[in-house]
């Protein structure tokens, strides 16, 4: 904890590399003792703990903790499930709190990653959710069997109580649980076959609903504190510009005014309202150093990322077969230039962190996707040990990827820093949450296939120009140059292809570039598949057969037969359609699930796109909680729409030209198609949910509308090809 | 109370016909010059607003343009009402102001004074559930659930209307900006309520 940029480096970069995650997640679970996650029990008469994850109150409660942020991702639903299912549960006895960073930090991190990325929170900590149920169940039946001295063999857990099977005797958990927690915890337990499970693979209605529907969920906005003051904020508008000079004489004496603030790279108003906070800022007169960067613009870093194109040396991710010799033997050549802008995140919830310094001690309330992240730069921030650091979980906003870094979290610990003593609220407003986001890097792809003489794939050559997220954000060393997110989907296509060359020129620019939900899924399977798309109308194939014809029969390929199977059986492919609608289909792997999609649509002579039907599906292995895998479907395809139609974010003289919701649009209720998602789970892995939606949706869209207007869309978003999407 | 405070000026305030008539307009009517009018009416001097939310009487003294999202959150502590943009864009802020949708954020809270504002604190009776939040709970509508209060008061507001809304009400009333996607369940929920012919 000593090293905050490692935590934070730590907890982002795990699970974003899906590779990388594949690699460590079975040494990691392998060498997870249950000695990791049960460290020395802190044991209070009324809520006897059977491990950190387990209390069990005398009138039967369970409380079960959750280690992550929830931001809509149901993860805190689900992952409790986990525990419940081997546990024996009753869930309708089930309570479900936080676990806090800083709990985690005093126990030697008993709960683990805290981070809420990657859609990882299931895939990550399923094997030692279960385990810890399964712990404390065991030691629930050996405490009964002690009571009755019978053999635990002849005990059964189920539905919060055990029961002596022979005599039919029982005891709820509750009036076990005060026994059990002397036990010392079994170094093996065995885990339940999925056929028998009875929570996990049931719709279970998500337990942060209740409080939302009235208005109750706390989320890092809502935070109050006694004598709590309001901060607004300005960052320099060319991105890692300076504060040059500040003039606050016409706001300073105006009422509510606490405190103008200039903290280097950005201004805050302090003041008893955040209305007046925002107010005030606008008429604050600030003089910034740009610095260099202050003549950027889209058509540089366009042409920036051109140069890229033909840099002489270039890191190769992908290099099977010989590519560009097998490429000369082609019987045809197909070639495609691509191109995805960068996009911020607009969360509903725009960065907000409350601070409160007193003396050396301090406390956060952070909408934060990694609370220790948020813990060790709030430390780090405030010059105050780890120890004293308090961070205290909120419901999030939406996170979308933009809250996992931190330096929200670290403007607010310099704020509090400078108003010691004071609780401050920092919140941003959406213009700054617009112009200072950590942007999906924009990007530009190359594709190039050679066709042999029955059309199939021979030789395929793709070529990434585009920012490091791993290299500028997280600061990390690239493996052989290679910034895995920028080829993702590229460096593991599932396609039979003897001769594949995926290439990387790390083109970084003055715009800050972060993970934006489904990261480099949300753009390159665009390309991918589209690409396809276009090599199969070369060959005079059909799009789906075409795919069939290239999958190997491999484990991995398998599953993405299977889902591309699923859906276009489902979309009912290749069924007659009315005059004047196409369909288009993509398939992906992505965080661990492999997904398939179907559109159907119309453009007319205006130009107006009609999406008639979705049919979007995921086989995620265990499919834990369908209905939250359905809503988590339905929205991503909202969300990947908006992205499509509108998303893009601009620059000039190095400023994000767009700055609220009337220029960078968002899908409205009356826009969105009717959505049909399909769930194959075909079990033995489990995959995440919340982003691989997003993955199969933007090629399957466009090459249905390409397929509708008999012209390739090779960029993003359709809105700058004339195009408009029909309500 | 403020010394400044006179016995004429709140009953005028109170009483006042423009401002209870301004109420009457559904938000967007309101022209720009019926803003200024009252904005000058209340500025002359430092006053009270009388704001009744969720059925209790406030006192508030605060500039009369003050949004009433902010008079809410950060003089009343009324967190349900939340900010999204401050543009009267995302409707994250909505609350019902003698039972129309407003968007707080750009709506001045002198305009919205002597006036029923209800937030989605208010909207259960007595505990009971407004039957719009059982549909919520029974679609599963929300994920982060941001927005949801101010979606489901827009909900409210529609069903008060047109008790059987078709998916074109829908669409036109609906407004609201939700970026995890919960549309087709909100649409789904909307009907539900229509169906059962709950109260609205």
């Amino acid at each position: 904890m000593s090293n905050p940029t490692h935590i934070q480096q730590d907890a982002d970069k795990a699970g974003m590399d899906r590779r990388h995650f594949l690699k460590v997640s079975g040494t990691a679970s392998a060498g997870m003792s249950l000695g990791f996650f049960l460290p020395e029990r802190a044991q209070a008469a009324d809520k006897p703990q059977l491990n950190v994850w387990i209390e069990i109150e005398p009138n039967d409660t369970i409380v079960i903790r959750y280690a992550r942020a929830e931001m809509g991702q149901g993860s805190m639903t689900s992952a409790p499930m986990m525990i419940a299912e081997e546990l024996e549960a009753d869930w309708k006895k089930v309570r479900i709190e936080y676990a806090t960073a800083h709990d985690n930090l005093r126990s030697k991190r008993a709960y683990g990653d805290m981070a809420s990325v990657g859609s990882r929170t299931i895939r990550h900590s399923q094997e030692y959710l279960r385990k810890a149920g399964a712990t404390a169940r065991e030691m629930l039946v050996t405490a009964a069997a002690q009571k009755w001295n019978v053999p635990a063999g002849e005990c059964k857990a189920a539905l919060n109580k055990v029961t002596h099977t022979p005599s039919k005797r029982s005891f709820t958990y509750g009036q076990l649980a005060s026994d059990a927690a002397k036990l010392e915890a079994p170094k093996t337990v065995q885990l339940k076959d999925p056929k028998n499970w009875t929570i996990i693979g049931k719709s279970i209605a998500r337990v942060d609903i209740p409080d939302i529907v009235v208005g109750k969920r706390q989320y890092g906005i809502d935070t109050q504190l006694p004598g709590m003051l309001h901060a607004a904020v300005a960052a320099c508008p060319v991105f890692n510009g300076t504060v040059k000079s500040l003039d606050a004489s016409k706001v300073e004496n105006r009422r509510g005014i606490v405190k103008v603030l200039n903290l280097g790279t950005f201004v805050a108003v302090v003041a008893d309202n955040w209305w007046r906070a925002k107010e005030a800022l606008r008429e604050v007169a600030v003089e910034w150093d740009v610095g260099e960067h202050g003549t950027l613009s889209s058509a540089a870093i366009m042409a920036h990322f051109k140069a890229g194109m033909s840099q002489p040396e270039l890191a190769v991710a992908r290099n099977d077969g010989n590519t560009l010799e097998a490429m000369t033997k082609a019987t045809k050549v197909v070639e495609g230039e691509y191109f995805t802008p960068y996009l911020a995140h607009a969360t509903m919830e725009p960065m907000v962190c409350t601070a409160w310094l007193q003396g050396d001690k301090l406390e956060v309330w952070s909408s934060t996707q990694n609370p220790e992240a948020t813990l060790a730069v709030s430390a780090a921030t405030a010059g105050v040990p780890p120890a004293n650091v308090k961070v205290h979980p909120v419901q999030l906003g939406g996170g979308l990827g933009r809250k996992s870094p931190q330096d929200f979290t670290r403007q607010a610990v310099m704020i509090a820093k400078a108003m010691p003593g004071k609780p401050v609220k920092m919140l941003w407003s959406r213009e700054e949450e617009i112009q200072h986001g950590l942007y999906r890097p924009a990007s530009l792809m190359r594709f190039k296939a050679g066709l042999d003489a029955n059309g199939k794939v021979d030789a395929l050559h793709i070529r990434v120009s585009a920012p490091s997220i791993l290299a500028t954000l997280l600061k990390l060393p690239l493996p052989k140059g290679v910034d895995g997110q920028a080829v993702a989907c590229f460096n593991d296509h599932p396609y039979a292809i003897p001769n594949t060359l995926v290439d990387y020129a790390q083109r970084n620019t003055n715009v800050p570039v972060g993970f934006w939900r489904t990261v480099g899924h949300s753009q390159n399977p665009f390309g991918r598949e589209c690409f396809i798309d276009e090599c199969a109308l070369a060959a005079g194939k059909d799009p789906v057969a075409y795919r069939l014809d290239m999958l190997p029969n491999n484990e991995t390929s398998k599953r993405d037969r299977a889902i591309l199977e699923a859906v276009t059986k489902a979309a009912g492919w290749g069924s007659q359609l009315p005059a004047g609608v196409f369909r288009g289909v993509a398939e992906t792997e992505g965080y661990g699930s492999w997904t398939a999609c179907v559109c159907e649509v119309s453009v007319n002579a205006r130009n107006e796109v009609k999406i008639h039907r979705v049919v979007i599906g995921i086989d995620p292995g265990y499919a834990v909680n369908p209905d939250n895998i359905v809503a988590q479907f339905q929205g991503s395809v909202v969300h990947g729409l908006t992205a499509i139609f509108w998303g893009e974010n601009t620059i000039k003289e190095g400023r994000v030209e767009q700055s609220n919701f009337h220029d960078y649009r968002m899908m409205r209720l009356n826009e969105m198609p009717k959505v049909e998602v399909v769930i194959a789970p075909t079990g033995g892995f489990w995959g995440g949910v919340g982003e691989p939606a997003q993955a199969p949706l933007a090629p399957a869209l466009a090459n249905a509308i390409s397929a509708a207007m008999g012209k390739r869309i090779r960029s993003l978003p359709l809105k700058n090809h004339g195009l408009t999407l029909k309500a | 109370m403020d010394s400044g405070f006179s016995a004429w000026r709140q009953r005028d305030i109170d009483n006042h016909a423009p401002t209870r008539g301004i109420g009457c307009f559904p938000l967007g009517e309101i022209s720009n010059y019926s803003y200024k009018v009252i904005l000058h009416f209340y500025s002359l001097e430092t006053f009270l607003m009388k704001l009744s939310v969720n059925g209790k009487s406030h006192t508030l003294d605060v500039e009369p343009e003050m949004p009433l999202l902010w008079a809410l959150r950060d003089e009343l502590d009324i967190k349900g009402p939340k900010f999204g943009c401050g543009v009267a864009q995302c409707g994250s802020c909505t609350v019902l102001l003698n039972g129309e949708p407003v968007r707080s954020c750009s709506y001045p809270v002198s305009v919205a004074a002597g006036q029923k504002v209800i937030t989605i604190e208010g909207l259960a009776d007595k505990g009971k559930l407004h039957a719009v939040q059982q549909a919520w709970i029974d679609h599963q509508v929300p994920q982060c659930g941001y927005c949801q209060g101010g979606q489901m008061l827009a909900a409210v507001a529609l069903l008060k209307k047109k008790p059987k809304p078709t998916d074109e009400d829908i669409d036109a009333a609906m407004t609201n900006i939700c970026r995890c996607g919960t549309y087709a369940r909100i649409r789904a929920a909307i009907h539900s309520v229509a169906k059962k012919g709950g109260r609205a």
